[in-house]
């Protein structure tokens, strides 16, 4: 599969974003991301990563500049457009349905039929492997289980466009570091787009394509760095010499933005 | 030797006995302090009735305790039905509009803050049915947890879960049953507790104020006239069955609640490790 087709699945045009409350989240960002990429947003926290992530997902609007999705306006998004799923830092299940319910909500609110919906809740829990925990409730599953019944969630109308907003930074190592593989797994199988926010290097460099590194707030690009490796990528490559290489490339860009953060607060 | 979990069993059931026969012994010591304190100074029955003359008024006037037990009852449930149903509907259209709520908020306190006592002469004037007119007095009582922790609860929404709806254009229709009625389940029942005694009380202050007797009288008309005729073990007894009315309602919205939330909220989480 080549990687040349150079099209925005949503683009940033001089983004820039300031709470009514008065705090500068964002200075003017300017940011694309091609089909079927998996990209990282690096940045200390503060920095607006998640501004950046509900800019993109249409939950806030823009100070200043402009997005695009697919070339378009807002209206590329929703019931006929192109499918965007978010996944949160903690998992967001209601807690009084059970997790087949919780799986099926964007499939009820687009207004799915229930046998459809039933089988898509199936095999999307399959894939996180949650399979048998459809009538389960969401305080009965540990906390990777419910972030994977999260990921399940978005999963389930086969997004365009995967937002995940520190997703695994909850768990403990071990789980995230599981998580973090089968999250390749499902990309690999299915080439949607992701934009993945995280503070850790090593969840970065493991992960993605191309990391965007962000300064201390007001949040602004400060580098870009291409993690060059071939997919699957697999334990072996945690712990081999370039995947350190990676990761001190963007240590040396964090620790810029830190800089920075020392000078702000 | 005992298995551990055996152990931790019998400790569990220790502990829901103790739970029932703590109280239960505090009771019977009281009671029995009482009906030796009564014997050894010889009380007159008119001022301190032994608790074993209070037994006796129990049982000898239950046809005219049960009788009024059913009125204040019917003024109880009536009650507690109109200020569930009214306090419900009116919390949903606060939540549906702050201006409503800012404008209407104000006179929710203001009818809870005012003495039913001072209240209830004016409505059973204007009331011409006396039943309507307690039924009425005794929603005003209850129906302020009703509003205030319904209002509170549907507004109580997990904000990740609501940016998760508009995320899915979820309508405010849906939003309101998918989200905002099950977050306000635990507010709402834990106001059905609160209410369902106030209820209770308010019939009894109505009843009070309007005096009824013949046909109407209820509990505290028993209570109003025992005490008239200095016939304190009688008193005492319709006390009794007024209290053991209010526990029970108490119980039944404890139950209901536990039936309703035991799956999802913590309030009603039975623990069980394993
Ligand atoms: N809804 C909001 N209203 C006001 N300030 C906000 C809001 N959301 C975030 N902020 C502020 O904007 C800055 C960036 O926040 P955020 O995007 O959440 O950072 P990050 O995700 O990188 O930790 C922070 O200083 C935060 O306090
Ligand atoms: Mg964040």
């Amino acid at each position: 599969m080549s990687e040349s087709a150079p099209r925005a699945v949503v683009a940033l045009d001089g983004v820039a974003k300031t709470y009514p409350s008065g705090t500068r989240a964002l200075d003017p960002v300017t940011l694309a991301v091609r089909e079927g990429e998996f990209v990282t947003l690096l940045g200390p926290s503060g920095c607006g990563k998640s501004t950046i992530l509900n800019l993109i997902a249409g939950l806030a609007a823009p100070t200043r500049g402009r997005i695009a999705w697919w070339g378009a306006g807002p209206e590329a998004l929703g019931a006929r457009g192109r499918r965007l799923a978010m996944v949160f830092q903690s998992a967001t299940l209601m807690p009084w349905a059970r997790v087949a319910t919780n799986v099926r909500l964007p499939l009820d609110l687009a207004g799915v039929p229930r046998p459809a919906a039933e089988g898509a809740v199936r095999d999307s829990l399959a894939l996180v492997g949650l399979a048998g925990f459809e009538s389960s409730y969401p305080r009965e599953l540990s906390g990777g289980m419910q972030m994977r019944a999260s990921i399940a969630r978005a999963l389930v109308t086969q997004p365009d466009l995967l937002l995940m907003d520190e997703p695994f930074g909850a768990l403990d190592e071990i789980t995230r570091t599981r998580l973090d593989a089968e999250l390749l797994g499902l990309w690999s199988d299915r080439r949607f787009t992701v934009v993945f926010v995280t503070h850790s290097i090593y969840e970065a460099v493991f992960l993605s394509q191309r990391v965007v590194v962000m300064s201390a707030r007001p949040g602004r690009l400060l580098d870009e760095v291409t993690i060059d490796e071939p997919y699957p990528r697999t334990e072996a490559f945690r712990v081999s010499q370039r995947f350190l290489e990676h990761a001190q490339a963007l240590q040396s860009g964090l620790v810029e933005a830190s800089r920075e953060t020392g000078v702000r607060s | 030797m005992i298995a551990p979990d055996a152990l931790e069993r019998r400790a569990a059931t220790v502990q829901r006995v103790t739970r029932i026969a703590a109280p239960v012994g505090v009771a019977l010591l009281v009671l029995i302090v009482w009906q030796v304190l009564v014997t050894a100074y010889d009380l007159p029955r008119y001022i301190v009735p032994s608790p074993l003359v209070v037994l006796q008024a129990l049982v000898e006037d239950w046809g005219l305790l049960w009788h009024s037990l059913l009125v204040t009852l019917k003024i109880t449930l009536g009650a507690f039905a109109l200020a569930v149903l009214l306090g419900t509907l009116v919390a949903f259209l606060f939540a549906q509009s702050r201006w409503l709520e800012l404008s209407l908020f104000p006179y929710a306190v203001i009818l809870q803050v005012t003495p039913i006592v001072a209240v209830a002469p004016l409505i059973i004037i204007w009331v011409r049915d006396t039943q309507i007119a307690l039924i009425l007095c005794a929603t005003i009582v209850a129906i302020f947890p009703v509003i205030s922790n319904t209002t509170l609860g549907l507004r109580s929404v997990d904000p990740g879960l609501m940016n998760l709806m508009r995320l899915y254009k979820a309508g405010s229709w849906s939003v309101l049953w998918r989200l905002r009625v099950p977050s306000a389940a635990p507010y709402f029942f834990g106001a059905l507790r609160i209410s369902s005694g106030l209820a209770l009380i308010g019939a009894v202050v109505a009843e009070f104020v309007a005096g009824t007797g013949a046909a109407g009288a209820g509990l505290a008309y028993q209570i109003l006239q025992a005490g008239l005729q200095l016939n304190v073990p009688r008193l005492f007894a319709a006390l009794i069955v007024l209290t053991l009315t209010g526990v029970a309602l108490f119980l039944a919205m404890v139950w209901l609640s536990k039936a309703a939330l035991r799956n999802w909220h913590e309030s009603e989480l039975t623990v069980e490790m394993r």
